[in-house]
Formats: C-alpha cells, sequence, structure tokens
C-alpha cells in the first residue's frame, strides 16, 4: 500500500487512540494511578452504543455509513459510562482514598473492575463480533489515496472533542479546578475546592471521551468483548508519549501510536504491528520519562 | 466568644500524636502568633484547627460552631482562610488563575476582588498571566495570602510565611500581614522568626511538646527573659 495512504489510516487510529488516551490522561493527572478500566470502559460504550442503535436506529447519513440514530448512542453510552465512571469512584477509588490507600491498591482495583466489566458485556452480548452498519462506505478519491468519510468523521469528531476540552480546562472554573487539583490537591481543598466532586467531575469526563472513543473505533472495525483491552497498551504509550497529565500531549501521542503502527506495515508484516506501542513506550521511558511534551495542561 | 477556640486539642499522624492538649483563642481582629522549638507541633496545631489533620480528641470552635473534624472546604465556606508553609500555590496555573481559585466558593464580585488585590500588590499586578511556578519564594507567598484573601475571609491561618525568605522580603511580608490585619482580619500565625512576628502580634502563645507552655501578651513576650533567652537569640533581656 501506498506510504502516504498508510499515514492516512495511521491518523485515523490514532485520533481514536489520542481520544481515549485525552481520557486516560486526564484520570492519570488528577487521580494519579493508572486506571487499567479504561480499555474496557471504551468495550463497554461502544457495545452501549449498539444497543442504543437496536432501539433508534433512523435512515443513513449520507455520505457517512452510520445511521441518524448513532448520534443519540454516542450521547446515551457516553452519558452512562461517564455516570458508571463516577459511580464507581465513589463506591471504590472514594473509600480506597479515605483509608488511604497506595496507588498501587487504586491501580489494581481497577485492573479487577477491567476483568468484571469485560466479563458482563461478553455476558450480555456474546462473544462474536457485531457491527453497527453492514452498509458499504465508498471511499473518496484524491489523487490516488483513498479517504472514507467515515475516516474523516473521526478525525473531525475527535479535534471537535479535543476543542472543547480544550475550552473546558482553560475557560470554566470546573477545568480551572481540575487542574488545579491535579497540581496540588491539597492546596486545593485549603482554597475550598469540593476536591471530591473535582474527582468525580474527572471520571465522568473520562468517561464520555472514552465512550466516545469507543464508538469511533467500532465504525472502522468490528464490536469485540476484548477489543477495548487491545486497545490499552496504545493508549498507555500514547500518555507516555505525550507526558502524563497532559491531554494535548495524549492527542498528539495518540496520532504518532496510529501513524507509527500503520506505516510500520510498509516495512514488516501487519502481524506485528501491535508490537510498535510497546516499541514506542519503552523508547520513550528510557529516553525521555517525562513525555514528549511534558507533564502540564 | 472568641473567632476561633482551640480547646484541649490532641492530634498528630496515624498513633502518633504530636499536639497533646493545647488550647489557644484568637479574638477578632487580632494577630496571634505561636512560636516554639522545632518538633512543637505547631504546624500540626494550625493544621488540626484547619482539619487538614486528624484530631484525636478536643474541640474546635469557629464563629461559636463546633467545627472539629470538618473538611476544610467547608471551613473555607465559613470565613477561614489557610496559607501552608511550602507547596501554596498552583505552580502550573497563572497568577490570575491561582486568585480564581481562591475564589472558587465566592458567588459574586470575582473579578473586581481579583483587581483589588493585584492593585494592592503591584509585584503580582503586574503580571497577572505569568506562572506561578515561575515567581520568588517572596511573591509566592504573596499569592497565597492574596489567594486566601479572595473570600474575604475573617480569620487566616498562616503557617511560618517568612520560611526561607530574605531578610528585606520578610520585612515586606510582615508589612502586608499588618496591612492585612488593618483591614479587619484575624490573623493565627506559626513563626521561626520570632521577634520579627511578636512585633508586630497582639499576642503570643509558646508551644513546646505539643502543649501551650505560655500565653501572653506579645509586648509582654518580648520583654520576657525566658522567651527572650530561648526564642528571641539573645543572652539578656535588653528591654
Amino acid at each position: 500500500m501506498d506510504f502516504v495512504q498508510l499515514i492516512i489510516i495511521g491518523i485515523v487510529v490514532g485520533s481514536v487512540v489520542g481520544l481515549g488516551a485525552m481520557g486516560l490522561t486526564l484520570t492519570f493527572g488528577i487521580l494519579k494511578f493508572a486506571n487499567f478500566a479504561h480499555g474496557d470502559m471504551m468495550t463497554l460504550g461502544m457495545f452501549t452504543a449498539f444497543a442504543v442503535l437496536g432501539v433508534v436506529r433512523g435512515p443513513t447519513l449520507e455520505p457517512f455509513s452510520i445511521p441518524a440514530g448513532l448520534i443519540l448512542a454516542v450521547l446515551v453510552a457516553g452519558s452512562a459510562v461517564a455516570l458508571l465512571a463516577a459511580s464507581l469512584d465513589r463506591l471504590i477509588y472514594r473509600r480506597l482514598r479515605r483509608r488511604g490507600s497506595a496507588l498501587i491498591t487504586m491501580a489494581i482495583a481497577s485492573l479487577g473492575i477491567a476483568i468484571m466489566t469485560r466479563a458482563v458485556v461478553q455476558l450480555i452480548w456474546g462473544p462474536l463480533p457485531k457491527r453497527y452498519s453492514g452498509g458499504i462506505n465508498p471511499s473518496w478519491s484524491i489523487g490516488e489515496l483513498r479517504v472514507k468519510p467515515d475516516q474523516l468523521l473521526i478525525v473531525g469528531l475527535t479535534l471537535v472533542l479535543a476543542v472543547v476540552l480544550y475550552l473546558l480546562l482553560y475557560r470554566t472554573k470546573l477545568g480551572k479546578a481540575m487542574r488545579a487539583t491535579a497540581d496540588n490537591a491539597q492546596l486545593a481543598d485549603v482554597a475550598g475546592i469540593d476536591t471530591e466532586r473535582i474527582r468525580q467531575a474527572t471520571w465522568a469526563i473520562a468517561g464520555f471521551l472514552i465512550a466516545a472513543a469507543g464508538v469511533m473505533f467500532a465504525l472502522q472495525a468490528q464490536l469485540r468483548y476484548d477489543a477495548g483491552f487491545e486497545f490499552l497498551l496504545p493508549m498507555f504509550a500514547a500518555v507516555i508519549l505525550g507526558g502524563i497529565g497532559n491531554p494535548w500531549g495524549a492527542l498528539a501521542g495518540g496520532l504518532i501510536v496510529g501513524i507509527s503502527q500503520e506505516t510500520s506495515t510498509y516495512w514488516i508484516p501487519s502481524g506485528f504491528k501491535a508490537g510498535i506501542p510497546f516499541v514506542l513506550l519503552i523508547a520513550m521511558l528510557i529516553a525521555r520519562p517525562r513525555g514528549l511534551f511534558g507533564s502540564t495542561f | 466568644m472568641s473567632l476561633l477556640e482551640v480547646v484541649d486539642l490532641e492530634a498528630g499522624y496515624g498513633d502518633v500524636l504530636i499536639v497533646r492538649g493545647a488550647s489557644i483563642h484568637v479574638e477578632p481582629g487580632e494577630i496571634v502568633t505561636i512560636i516554639g522549638p522545632n518538633g512543637a507541633g505547631k504546624s500540626t496545631l494550625l493544621k488540626a484547627a484547619f482539619g487538614l489533620i486528624d484530631i484525636a480528641s478536643g474541640t474546635v470552635r469557629f464563629k461559636e460552631q463546633d467545627v472539629t473534624r470538618m473538611p476544610a472546604h467547608r471551613l473555607v465556606e465559613m470565613g477561614a482562610a489557610f496559607v501552608p508553609q511550602t507547596d501554596n500555590v498552583f505552580p502550573r496555573l497563572s497568577i490570575r488563575e491561582n486568585l480564581e481559585m481562591g475564589a472558587f466558593r465566592r458567588k459574586g464580585g470575582t473579578t473586581e476582588r481579583i483587581e483589588e488585590l493585584l492593585g494592592r500588590f503591584p509585584d503580582l499586578g503586574s503580571r497577572p498571566g505569568e506562572q506561578a511556578g515561575r515567581l520568588s519564594g517572596g511573591q509566592r507567598q504573596t499569592l497565597a495570602m492574596c489567594r486566601a484573601l479572595m473570600l474575604d475571609p475573617s480569620l487566616l491561618l498562616v503557617d511560618e510565611p517568612t520560611a526561607a525568605l530574605s531578610p528585606a522580603a520578610r520585612q515586606d511580608l510582615f508589612r502586608q500581614i499588618q496591612s492585612i490585619r488593618d483591614s479587619g482580619v484575624a490573623i493565627l500565625m506559626v513563626e521561626q522568626n520570632a521577634r520579627e512576628a511578636l512585633e508586630i502580634s497582639d499576642r503570643g502563645y509558646v508551644l513546646v511538646n505539643g502543649a501551650v507552655a505560655l500565653e501572653d501578651r506579645a509586648e509582654a513576650m518580648l520583654t520576657n527573659e525566658d522567651i527572650g533567652r530561648m526564642f528571641l537569640g539573645r543572652s539578656e533581656v535588653t528591654g
């Protein structure tokens, strides 16, 4: 395949990775631990949208292959995962925080939540792959390059959500309080900020973003109960690449991961491309542990 | 009735008690300084009163309400503010954003209050967009106090504000503390530079081994022979 074509596919894949990684880095930056359940929340998001589409489908939105009901499905899936993430914080992580549990305990708890979530998804929707749409999405040709409208939608939605997140973090009281809590949670408490509410809001925003990433992923691929778990490593690689706690870094890191993964198939068999995020992760941790853009936002 | 009243407070970290039965009070509009040797529990007493450290026993009353073990953000709502000794600004946020965070619970007039404080402290007012992490130690302390003043508190608790400051910056800061008091805010301060702190204070406490060893008017403490020898750095009483 043409190298530039691989870059285009890489940008699409990278957008999904980046979208998920922005949520992951938010929780990492504010809650200070690696949330291993993030990938399975992505799975839950894509399957919740699938369930909504089973009820409300509507006509196909030309030139995309998606049904009109997908807009509602994204909103419902995003809200459901946001609510679940905030509720899990209240039920589990907040209790651990109040007991003064170590961050590794939180991370292990998130691993348990990941395994449970995956099992629940498999229980409800079964082990067989599914699709949102059986329709064909014809490519647009630009010279020798081909781009599908669905791919443009994925990149466009990622950019829109990145801008919305930027405005939230830098222009709203809630966003500034999130940045303050990431900077120094005890001082935020002292300043009168209810940091428990800020943490819950962080979970909810991260939940919405990862559910949206799940739906975007499923536009390009089949829905599988373990899809999100497989996406976890590329998302962590993007977070580390961009600098922990830095959403813009995570988005850029996601694009780097996606493009590297896809363009690697120009030289190596595609079966090995899943190992590329590992290589990037290890190289970055050795060469520049703070990431390309530092851990600030 | 006192603005702040701490009675027989016992507090510390885990099973280790640092404050052992301390009782202090602060009246409206006065500066009260707590001095004492290192490890006496001065900062711990301040943090416990502000709900930042576990209290084993005793009571804390603020504005005649029992606020023992009340979370810090609730105390802020009631009109108390705290300036920690270190890590007292949000380093990645700008000066203006730091002040906005101080006003998180303010209902209105935030912009006006920020402009008022930036005007009062031109060192900060000349560059409101600067990241707080780039400020000098003295400027950080000033910003931390401005942040604490954003909600117009009636009581300000300040933990060793002049630690690691140059003598000139120290003098500036003590002047600022006096001007804050002059605006009607009561101040409870823990300070190692005992002489300079007592010179601007109304009353003082000496804390030893987590308990109050002495309480007196600041003026009297400055002329007390024992205090002079132990905390004010002189071998004979001069006053």
